[in-house]
């Protein structure tokens, strides 16, 4: 028994570490220079470490990494608190009152969650082109806002249900209004599926590629996710340089989730993966 | 009757009215107008005849089993074919193997990472180890003497689909996996110690108690993995821009083929395929609903 217990330690952990070998081979890419990686960043007889391509990337002339680390937070940081807020809203509406239609309501919504980014896309694009929104990070943060709103309403429609209603109940004998109950009582008590989402909310607006490639057209207002093709070099794949974006990319995510991974899977679990 | 109620409704409604039910519906009534430059009018189903009959879309000339290119739809469709089944076995072994190892959380968030890592950065790290000469792939290839089919694999129109298609599966497993363990969990231990205490082998345990416990966990993988690989656009677009010659294309990068990318754009076909693409997701999306509302 004890030999068979070590092999399946031996297989799972060598699996997952199979797993994770391309994520190694950009970050080798990322820190060392192109003639040592373009022939292999397996190849370690000669291994230079350097910063260079990521010094390169951040201070890019035309599309620089430190704009767009930029830009995406300035998009990421809204698109995540507006929609919460909103869809708590909402969610607390159809959780404790009732009105004609509402579950007809709250399914047409919940519908809205399967629906792919490209069947909105063209009418939001003339839209803002006519109101003057398109290329800004205003009319991105509205997309984005509205587009997260179904799955968070669902969210927190489930996790509201689960609520004691008899705290509420005896805040209003106490006199307080609808909106008190909600924001003193209701919104604190629900904060850590307030965390799940925002988590989860949060990386998925970062790792948008489609709403930004549509909406944001000028360099100087270019996301994250946007840059990195840009930096792919004209002769030849300069493979250093879209290495170190990479990992600048996916280090805002990565951290979001190694910090609060207990409540990034519950969101995951809990709901559903959006997208 | 309280006016409370809509007060709660109302953002959310504005926000939904404006940028998603509106633009879906639009996008419908889109798909019946000839819209190349300039809205032109109505023009009944011939966006849709139009995309059914392109070779990009939809090739049936080409015999079964024949290399791609064979259009977007019949892509997609492959990409379902092989994706759902691969990653859904691979997230549930790797969840039931993963289980009682020591440090299997950790071993579970280095599965997990492409999950968390931008599609995009997924797109670039597979274009990456699938090249010729910087990648693992065929590094691993040449060891194992394998050398003469070193190339690089998303080039080529007989590779580059079957190459993103088994990256997509590296990427999305995490996720399998993810809702797997959660499932396990929900297995009380007792159960798994009174089979073996009745003799019953690993297998038999795994083939007659574990998979069909799991069975609600194995629909939201099936649903939620079909519903993913339909919408996959980043790594094609990032890899292959859907080539070479077409053969890597998919539903969602023709649509944006065909409103921002060709010229003249033609927003009357991309909103037909943008319209069907949205019919098939909510045909496999129904179910997942179902569940997903308590």
């Amino acid at each position: 028994m004890k030999i068979r217990t070590l092999i399946i330690h031996v297989i799972a952990w060598a699996i997952a570490l199979a797993w994770t070998i391309p994520f190694i081979g950009v970050f080798m890419a990322s820190i060392r220079p192109y003639e040592e990686i373009v022939g292999g960043w397996w190849n370690i007889e000669k291994f230079t470490v350097t910063l260079e391509n990521y010094w390169a990337v951040w201070t890019h002339p035309t599309a620089p990494m430190s704009r767009a680390f930029l830009n995406s937070f300035l998009i990421a940081i809204p698109s995540t608190i507006i929609p919460i807020f909103v869809a708590a809203l909402a969610a607390y509406g159809f959780v404790r009152f009732s009105f004609p239609l509402r579950d007809m309501l709250f399914l047409t919504i919940v519908v809205l969650m399967s629906l792919p980014q490209q069947m909105v896309i063209l009418p939001v694009f003339l839209l803002e082109t006519k109101l003057g929104l398109w290329n800004t990070h205003i009319g991105l943060i509205l997309l984005h806002s509205a587009f997260g709103l179904p799955w968070i309403i669902l969210f927190l429609r489930n996790f509201f249900t689960t609520l004691p209603i008899e705290v509420e109940e005896a805040a209003r004998i106490d006199g307080a209004s609808d909106f008190q109950i909600f924001f003193k009582i209701v919104l604190p008590m629900s904060l850590p599926a307030l965390i799940s989402i925002s988590v989860l909310q949060f990386n998925w607006v970062w790792n948008d590629f489609f709403f930004a490639l549509i909406l944001l057209v000028s360099p100087e207002n270019f996301v994250v996710t946007q840059t990195i093709p840009v930096l792919k070099g004209r002769y030849y794949i300069r493979w250093d340089h879209m290495a170190a974006a990479s990992i600048l990319a996916m280090s805002m995510p990565l951290l979001v989730f190694a910090l609060l991974h207990k409540y990034y899977l519950r969101g995951v679990i809990g709901g559903t993966v959006k997208g | 009757m309280r006016k409370t109620p809509f007060l709660f409704l109302l953002p959310a409604l504005i926000l939904l009215i404006l940028f998603v039910i509106g633009p879906t519906l639009f996008t419908l009534y889109m798909s019946f107008i000839d819209w190349t430059g300039k809205a032109k009018g109505f023009v009944g189903l011939k966006n849709y005849i139009e995309i059914f009959s392109r070779k990009s879309i939809i090739n049936l000339e080409k015999p079964p089993l024949s290399p791609p290119p064979r259009g977007a739809l019949i892509h997609n469709a492959l990409w379902i074919l092989i994706h759902v089944p691969l990653s859904t076995v691979l997230g549930l072994v790797l969840a039931v193997l993963l289980r009682n190892v020591k440090g299997g959380t950790i071993a579970k968030s280095m599965i997990f990472i492409g999950m968390v890592t931008p599609m995009v950065v997924g797109g670039i790290i597979l274009r990456f180890i699938y090249d010729e000469h910087a990648g693992i792939v065929n590094a691993i290839l040449r060891t194992a003497g394998l050398g003469w089919i070193a190339r690089t694999w998303t080039a080529y129109p007989d590779t580059a689909l079957f190459s993103l298609i088994l990256g997509s599966v590296w990427i999305w497993t995490g996720f399998c996996m993810v809702v797997y363990s959660a499932g396990l969990e929900t297995i009380p231990d007792e159960l798994i110690e009174a089979a073996k205490v009745d003799g019953a082998t690993s297998f038999q345990i795994f083939r007659h108690i574990i998979v069909p416990l799991l069975k609600p966990a194995t629909i939201v993988v099936v649903t939620m993995s079909v519903l993913w690989v339909l919408k996959v656009f980043d790594i094609v677009y990032v890899t292959t821009l859907g080539g070479p010659g077409g053969a890597s294309t998919v539903l969602a990068f023709e649509m944006y083929m065909d409103a921002f990318f060709r010229i003249p754009a033609n927003y009357g076909t991309a909103a037909a395929i943008a319209s069907l693409l949205t019919l098939i997701t909510l045909g496999f999306a129904v179910y997942v609903i179902r569940l997903m509302v308590r």
